[in-house]
């Protein structure tokens, strides 16, 4: 990916709000993706998916902010859902447990 | 008329015998603006005339005329007319002389005139020694800005040349000293990746000191590194470096200069040198010189350079320096020398860098108030132990190392570089994903625990094959002690219940990555070795 840089994009869609994700999702993605749960809590959906086609490379620190970001979710009501993760990254999520937590939506099903 | 400057020069004042208009005035003839007949002559009077001594005693004005001294002065002054001289001292020395011609009145000078002068002379004499000291203060710190000029010139060239940055050497402790004399002299070091990837080190010296050495230091810079883009034989770089420096080497001066080309990976050095001091290796008690001799650079056409070949062993040190370090003296004037050096360097302390003890060495033998006489110019190179070829691991060969700045953002860097380097193992993409990942997470560690984020603290990665397993060593500096191995493993449910914070998740990625990790740290490095499997079958986790 020639731009690395984190960026998440908010879209309304029916009966879910969908975080659009690119770029490298580590400690640095921190403030945009606090950002954009903002959105999603001012949208009130009770819906979320989170689209990790576009991103690709999460590490640890990455990891962190999905479980805090899924958290948040938890602690408002909000279902979470995944799609777009690679074999590799469904792996860490399962390793991680957070799959347990969340849906993770195999393939480019939407 | 009255002299002003040392050593003693005195005007000849004739045709205006009035003792009252006799006037203190500038030792330049050229200064004088005075009517045609106080035409002024200088006479110079030598350290050696008899004249000064019988001025210096005299009591009051002297008849020239009269005087019977075998003096060149005293006859000088005859001719030019001088009647009387009224010596000018000040505090016992004579620092002038009122030179008086006959009176008008064609009379000699009186007893009244004489006290009179004397009184002018005695009033007159402490000003002009004032006026002498103003003057020759105001002379001394013109000369002492203009040497302080050049200086600041001389050191801003020199800085300009000088690298920032010492090369990042996986395994290898590179540390670089350039000490200024006060006169700056023409000493430097470089460092350059040469062509095929080695590692070029130059170190050099010009002969002479100030502005022209700086600017031949800096020329000989640009040529050695222009000719190693080139070439990465040492001896074809000094021999171009020095066929081009021939023609536009100013007279009287050369530069010494030896270029040393280091495989950092097997510790192979080769290097030629052109007149400089040999460099040194340490291996154990044991301290050899790799020898290669020339001439220096500058001086003559056509030359060739030999070439010399070493191996530096783990746990070696090499010594590259300037003659600054040699032949500085102490208070006895007694010169530092080889065996002072060689004593200091047989040391086998791998507690301390080599560097800072020769410089703590050097300057216990110079002494505290030791002003420096010749630029000091050290680099040292340290191999660590234990990185002999084959490495821990039989049979393993090498694939890759570096060293990365230990910035946020560099794990990412390492993971690729790393991938680049197993790309031909053919590893199956899942378990290439999971090398990667530990690859990412064991350079993050290093970055916040060894390097505690600062960008001028590296890391380094190495990267291994054997015949079953990769192995990649990434090794910090242990800034901030170990990586902690002992946190609370992390739990999902209480992350988000909020009972653990949210990361802590890095080693547990790694364990579940790979095969084998393993962590270990001393007071200086901690290394977080990871190993996985070549082949799917042998995995263990899954």
């Amino acid at each position: 990916m020639d731009d690395r840089r984190f960026g998440a994009q908010v879209v309304e869609v029916p009966d879910e709000v969908r975080v659009r994700m690119r770029g490298d999702l580590d400690s640095r993605a921190d403030e945009t993706l606090s950002a954009a749960y903002g959105d999603v809590v001012s949208l009130g959906s009770q819906r979320l998916t989170l689209d990790f086609h576009d991103v690709g490379y999460i590490n640890s620190t990455g990891i962190a902010l999905v479980v805090r970001l899924l958290a948040d979710a938890r602690r408002d009501g909000r279902g979470v859902r995944a799609v777009g993760l690679t074999p590799h990254y469904r792996e860490i999520f399962r390793i991680t447990r957070l799959s347990d937590f969340m849906d993770i939506v195999e393939g480019d099903a939407a | 008329m009255t002299a002003l400057t040392r050593p003693l020069r005195r005007l000849l004042g004739r045709g205006d015998p009035a003792p009252s208009a006799v006037t203190a005035v500038p030792s330049q003839p050229t200064a004088i603006d005075a009517p045609a007949q106080s035409e002024a002559i200088a006479v110079d009077i030598p350290e050696s005339d008899p004249l000064l001594a019988y001025l210096q005693s005299a009591p009051g004005p002297v008849d020239i005329a009269k005087l019977e001294l075998d003096s060149p002065a005293v006859r000088a002054m005859r001719e030019a007319g001088v009647a009387l001289v009224v010596p000018l001292v000040s505090q016992g020395e004579l620092i002038g002389t009122l030179n008086l011609g006959p009176r008008l009145s064609e009379q000699d000078y009186s007893t009244d005139d004489r006290r009179l002068l004397t009184t002018l002379a005695a009033q007159a004499a402490p000003a002009i020694r004032v006026a002498q000291l103003v003057r020759e203060q105001a002379n001394e710190a013109a000369e002492k800005e203009r040497l302080a000029q050049e200086l600041r010139v001389a050191t801003l060239i020199q800085q300009q040349f000088l690298p920032r940055q010492l090369p990042q050497l996986p395994q290898w402790q590179v540390a670089a000293y350039y000490g200024p004399a006060r006169a700056v002299g023409g000493d430097f070091y470089d460092f350059v990746e040469m062509p095929d990837g080695r590692i070029g080190i130059a170190v050099g010296d010009v002969t002479d000191k100030g502005v022209p050495a700086a600017l031949v230091m800096a020329r000989t810079h640009s040529i050695l590194r222009a000719e190693a883009s080139r070439s990465n034989s040492p001896g074809e770089i000094l021999s171009r470096a020095n066929a081009l420096l021939v023609p536009e080497m100013p007279a009287k001066m050369f530069v010494t200069c030896l270029f040393a080309v280091l495989d950092p990976a097997t510790g192979h050095i080769v290097l030629a040198n052109a007149g400089h001091n040999l460099p040194f290796v340490r291996t154990g008690d044991a301290v050899t010189e790799l020898r290669a001799t020339g001439m220096p650079l500058g001086l003559m056409e056509g030359i060739r350079y030999e070439e010399t070949e070493g191996d530096i062993a783990p746990d070696s040190n090499v010594l590259l320096y300037s003659d600054g370090l040699i032949e500085a003296h102490d208070g006895a004037r007694e010169m530092f020398g080889f065996d002072r050096l060689r004593s200091a360097l047989a040391i086998d302390d791998a507690g301390s860098e080599l560097l800072d003890r020769l410089l703590e060495t050097l300057n216990a033998f110079t002494g505290p108030d030791h002003e420096q006489e010749d630029d000091i110019t050290l680099v040292t190179l340290r191999r660590s132990a234990g990185v002999a070829d084959g490495d821990a691991t039989a049979g393993s060969t090498a694939l890759t190392a570096f060293s990365l700045p230990g910035a946020t953002g560099n794990e990412r860097e390492a993971m690729d570089r790393v991938a680049a380097a197993v790309a031909d193992l053919g590893l199956p993409g899942d378990r290439l994903e999971r090398l990667k990942t530990a690859v990412s997470e064991a350079a993050m560690n290093a970055i916040e625990y060894g390097s505690q984020g600062h960008a001028d603290v590296p890391f380094d990665v190495d990267v291994a094959v054997t015949p079953t397993d990769v192995v990649v060593r990434v090794t910090d500096r242990a800034l901030s002690g170990a990586v902690p191995t002992d946190a609370e493993t992390p739990d999902i449910v209480r992350k988000l219940a909020g009972e653990q914070k949210p990361r802590g998740w890095g080693l547990f990625l790694i364990e579940h990555m790979v095969d084998a990790m393993d962590v270990s740290t001393d007071d200086e490095a901690g290394t977080q070795t990871v190993t996985l499997r070549l082949s799917r079958e042998e995995t263990s986790h899954g």
